[in-house]
């Protein structure tokens, strides 16, 4: 059994298949990419893993336990943290706050705990804090921690949102097109950070578009095009792969 | 003995509900064009009856109502040109709140001129004591015009949705506010127009019920939940199944007596809002992929 | 200038007994009745503060919780059980201390509950109908949400108006005083005006320490990630769900027990208290007071309840804050709910400056 075990998923909107029979596995300490052109369903099956969709038929399993079906927010107490294609900050709430909250998990002070703020409170709040900048430090963005998140550039926020998402210490992190919108060189800079972040004992997950990063940090490529698990392979593997070339440059006319 | 009273209950409760089916489908007209809810829709109503017996004091009844609707008319136009137009992509929550607002200042200010006494309008023929007995159910005629009035609003506004080019024009606006004015709709006219035809409609209702119903300056707030209700209950922007909708909460409102007393009447037409609002917020009628098209 | 959570409570404590001495300077003692409403009145308004401006969600309903818990209280202190006294359950309720023997207005012995106990009964049913109604409601989103509140505000109005038994359009008075602890009576007699005015004003007081610290804690970071994204909030394990439902109750108790004390203090309630005009009043206070701003929110309470009680508004009461609505709702771009009076105030100063310096 898998770290993250996908069994024959599916999920239909309306009149739309986005996701079918699609079955993978992802090993402790890996990373995986998940690429397909636009539509292959990338996200909805992000969304599917994370709970924020349950799925018409098949299982995923994290860590032994079932986890289709739960809502996020008991998938992200079991370890699994995930980021956004689109970013999803709390845009009014300033940086160090925003990766605070992403230690929700590991924390536990309640409403009467916050209102009547114990010295076992106040204890848990320093060190989420001191956590939270050590977690910005990692991610080298420990200099904006009092700034509005909402006040730091596109790429900023980006890493803002991985810190958040790593705050809890998970176990498994997916990452929904962490290079989308950056230029090169901040592309770069989030390819290193994956790395690290791997290197760290996190297993990742990631859906991208830029195949420069895919190739060159992932361990195992899934190829998914129209809903439908074309290849499961080693980067070299899936690049030679013709199905994969088929799927992404078109039927040659000859 | 037990059959009559079943038919004056229907038709007291036919009655109200055609008022209720005036003001949900003010709403829907509003919300097909603009996709606000105004909540003032029931001051219109409120308005409109009010200003009525104020014309009557020195004009005959019939230019009274049409003073009043006129006038009523003028104030819904102030409404949209003072507080809407110059909003830029507000959000329906914004606007709810802003039309609550608009709807207390409206209320305090009938408050003060008109004072807390419920006025009503002469009975359009006879009194409230003539009735004519359709086999055997006495019927009010008042009732009657208000039927007849409503029934007549609902169709000229769906023959002037339909065939007419200002009303093609209107659901262009509705379906796609930026398609349309790229093929020369004057969106902006077209929203005015929205206000300015709810407000009409509302004050001509609330003239048609008054003597029935007595009007007070109070009296909006309720009937802009009810309506709200009623345009919810049959899928907002659905005017047809507004009409359906208000005769359901109008006779079930009007047969609630036999279980519970009359004073809890108004809590009835809001239960049956929140589990609207929980079950099928898309209301009887409509179904979640449609009610995005909103049409008359 | 940002004070500490500390410094602001220590503003706040002597800026409360100062008032009172100033009044007794001036010889203007009567003040201190309209005062102490304004303090009952504004922990409605604080409470309501949490729940739209921190957890972001929009109640149009809550004079239905204050309601709630001062009928509640007022009947269950003014209806004369003596008529029943040979039945089980009052005999009962007797053994239980739960009743007692008071002599009325009219210098007759009327059996009631006791005042502590209706208190209790009056908090707990509103949780009870905080968390029935909020789980359903809660799920809504924007207007739906809003008009679901609306609804629920219009329901207590209508059940209190159409009660016979609740004093139908002429609410319930003769409320008697209610004891909290032997030495600190709620009443509204002249003799007890400074204690009230110092209880009214401690419960505040308490609130907002309460409050204050809740804000800044884990849970209020919980709330203010609902209010920003609540997917992400979600995504990182919080139960939005919960979250709200418990900022949605806290925020009921808080207009109830604002409701019990009231009643008592002034010895009577009626159906006014939960009409729409008053939640609107109170939405408009916390938008005025910048939204997510619990001193904010407070002050503005403070300022405009008193006014109100005054009557400097007079006829025109409910109309000024209906006024106070649209104007905040037109110019705050993002909706109620990200209002932020400072943010507007500031955007305003930058374009007078941007016109000047473009001359």
């Amino acid at each position: 059994m898998s770290f993250l075990q996908v069994d024959n998923i599916s999920k239909r909107f309306g009149g739309l298949q986005a996701v079918k029979d699609v079955s993978f596995g992802v090993e402790r300490g890996m990373i995986k990419a998940v690429i397909g052109p636009n539509g292959a369903g990338k996200t909805t099956l992000f969304n599917l893993i994370s709970g924020f969709l349950t799925p018409d038929g098949g299982a995923i399993t994290f860590v032994g336990k079932a986890t289709h079906g739960l809502p996020p927010y008991q998938i992200a107490a079991l370890g699994l943290s995930r980021t956004f294609q689109h970013i999803k900050i709390f845009p009014r709430m300033t940086v160090i706050e925003n990766v605070m909250v992403g230690r929700h998990v590991r924390s536990h002070a309640g409403f009467v705990a916050g209102m009547l703020n114990l010295p076992r409170t106040w204890l848990e709040e320093k060190e989420m804090r001191v956590w939270a900048l050590g977690v910005m430090e990692f991610l080298g963005i420990a200099s904006f921690a009092e700034m509005e998140a909402a006040s730091l550039s596109y790429g900023q926020q980006r890493i803002v949102e991985l810190a958040r998402a790593l705050s809890g210490e998970p176990t498994m992190l997916l990452l929904d097109e962490p290079a989308a919108g950056l230029n090169m060189r901040e592309t770069k800079n989030i390819a290193t950070l994956i790395s690290k972040i791997r290197d760290k004992g996190v297993t990742v997950l990631i859906v991208e578009h830029d195949m420069s990063l895919v190739m060159n940090i992932s361990d195992e490529v899934l190829v998914l095009s129209y809903g439908e698990k074309i290849a499961d392979a080693t980067p070299g593997s899936v690049q030679k792969n013709p199905d994969v070339i088929r799927v992404y440059l078109g039927e040659d006319d000859a | 003995m037990f059959v009559e009273l079943f038919f004056q209950y229907l038709v007291a409760g036919l009655t109200y509900g055609i008022i209720y089916a005036v003001v949900g489908i003010g709403f829907n007209i509003i919300y097909n064009t603009t996709g606000i809810i105004n909540f003032a829709q029931g001051e219109f109503v409120m308005l409109g009856g009010m200003m009525a017996v104020t014309l009557f004091g020195f004009m005959p009844l019939p230019a009274a109502i049409v003073g009043a609707v006129l006038i009523t008319m003028l104030v819904g136009a102030l409404i949209e040109v003072v507080f809407i137009r110059w909003l830029v992509n507000p959000s329906v929550l914004r606007m709810i709140i802003i039309t609550i607002g608009i709807s207390i200042l409206i209320r305090e200010a009938a408050l003060f001129f008109w004072g807390e006494g419920v006025r009503s309008l002469p009975y359009f023929t006879g009194n409230e004591i003539s009735s004519l007995d359709i086999s055997g159910v006495h019927v009010s005629p008042q009732a009657l015009w208000s039927l007849g009035t409503c029934g007549i609003i609902v169709v000229l506004l769906n023959i002037f949705f339909k065939f007419t080019m200002l009303g093609r024009q209107m659901r262009a606006c509705a379906s796609n506010r930026e398609a349309a004015a790229l093929c020369g709709v004057p969106t902006r006219n077209m929203v005015t127009l929205s206000f300015v035809l709810s407000a009409g409609i509302g004050a001509l209702g609330g003239c048609v019920v008054s003597p029935i119903t007595y009007t007070q300056y109070n009296i909006g707030t309720g009937l802009a939940i009810k309506g709200f209700t009623v345009a919810v209950l049959g899928g907002l922007g659905n005017s047809m199944a507004a009409v359906a909708a208000g005769f359901v909460l109008g006779v079930v409102e009007s047969f609630s007596i036999w279980v519970m007393p009359a004073a809890y009447k108004d809590a009835i037409a809001i239960s049956i809002l929140l589990v609207m609002l929980f079950v099928r917020p898309s209301g009887l009628f409509g179904n979640k992929e449609t009610s995005r098209l909103k049409e008359f | 200038m940002r004070l500490s959570r500390v410094s602001s409570i220590f503003i706040f404590v002597v800026t409360v007994i100062a008032a009172q001495i100033l009044t007794m300077a001036t010889g203007t003692v009567f003040l201190l009745t309209q005062l102490t409403m304004t303090a009952y009145y504004s922990l409605i308004v604080i409470g309501l503060c949490l729940l739209m401006g921190f957890a972001g969600q929009i109640s149009l309903g809550h004079a239905g919780f204050f309601a709630i818990g001062g009928y509640t209280s007022a009947f269950l202190t003014t209806f004369d059980l003596m008529p029943h006294r040979e039945k089980a359950f009052v005999a009962l309720l007797a053994k239980l201390h739960m009743i007692h023997a008071r002599p009325d207005l009219y210098g007759g012995v009327v059996l009631t509950v006791h005042p502590v106990v209706a208190c209790l009964v009056a908090v707990v049913l509103t949780c009870v109908v905080a968390y029935a109604i909020g789980i359903p409601v809660l799920k809504l989103k924007g207007h739906y949400l809003a008009m679901a509140t609306l609804g629920f505000g219009t329901i207590i109005y209508s059940i209190v108006l159409g009660t016979q038994c609740l004093g139908a359009a002429d609410g319930i008075s003769s409320v008697p005083p209610f004891q909290i602890v032997p030495g600190l009576l709620v009443s509204g007699i002249p003799e007890a005006r400074i204690q009230n005015y110092y209880i009214a004003w401690g419960l505040v007081a308490v609130s907002m320490v309460l409050l204050v610290n809740l804000i800044s804690s884990r849970v209020g970071r919980a709330l203010r990630s609902i209010h920003g994204d609540e997917d992400a909030a979600n995504a990182m394990g919080v139960n939005t769900a919960r979250y709200k439902l418990n900022a949605f109750v806290l925020s009921a108790v808080l207009a109830a027990v604002a409701g019990i004390f009231v009643t008592h203090f002034n010895g009577g309630i009626g159906p006014s208290e939960a009409s729409i005009v008053k939640s609107v009043r109170y939405v408009a206070i916390v938008a005025i007071g910048g939204m997510a701003n619990l001193w904010g929110s407070l002050m503005m309470s403070s300022v405009l309840n008193f006014l109100s009680l005054r009557g400097y508004f007079g006829a025109l009461d409910d109309a000024v804050f209906g006024a106070i609505l649209i104007i905040v709702m037109l110019f705050s771009p993002e909706g109620i709910l990200s209002f932020n009076i400072l943010q507007v105030l500031k955007e305003l100063v930058d374009k007078g400056r941007r016109s000047k310096e473009a001359h």
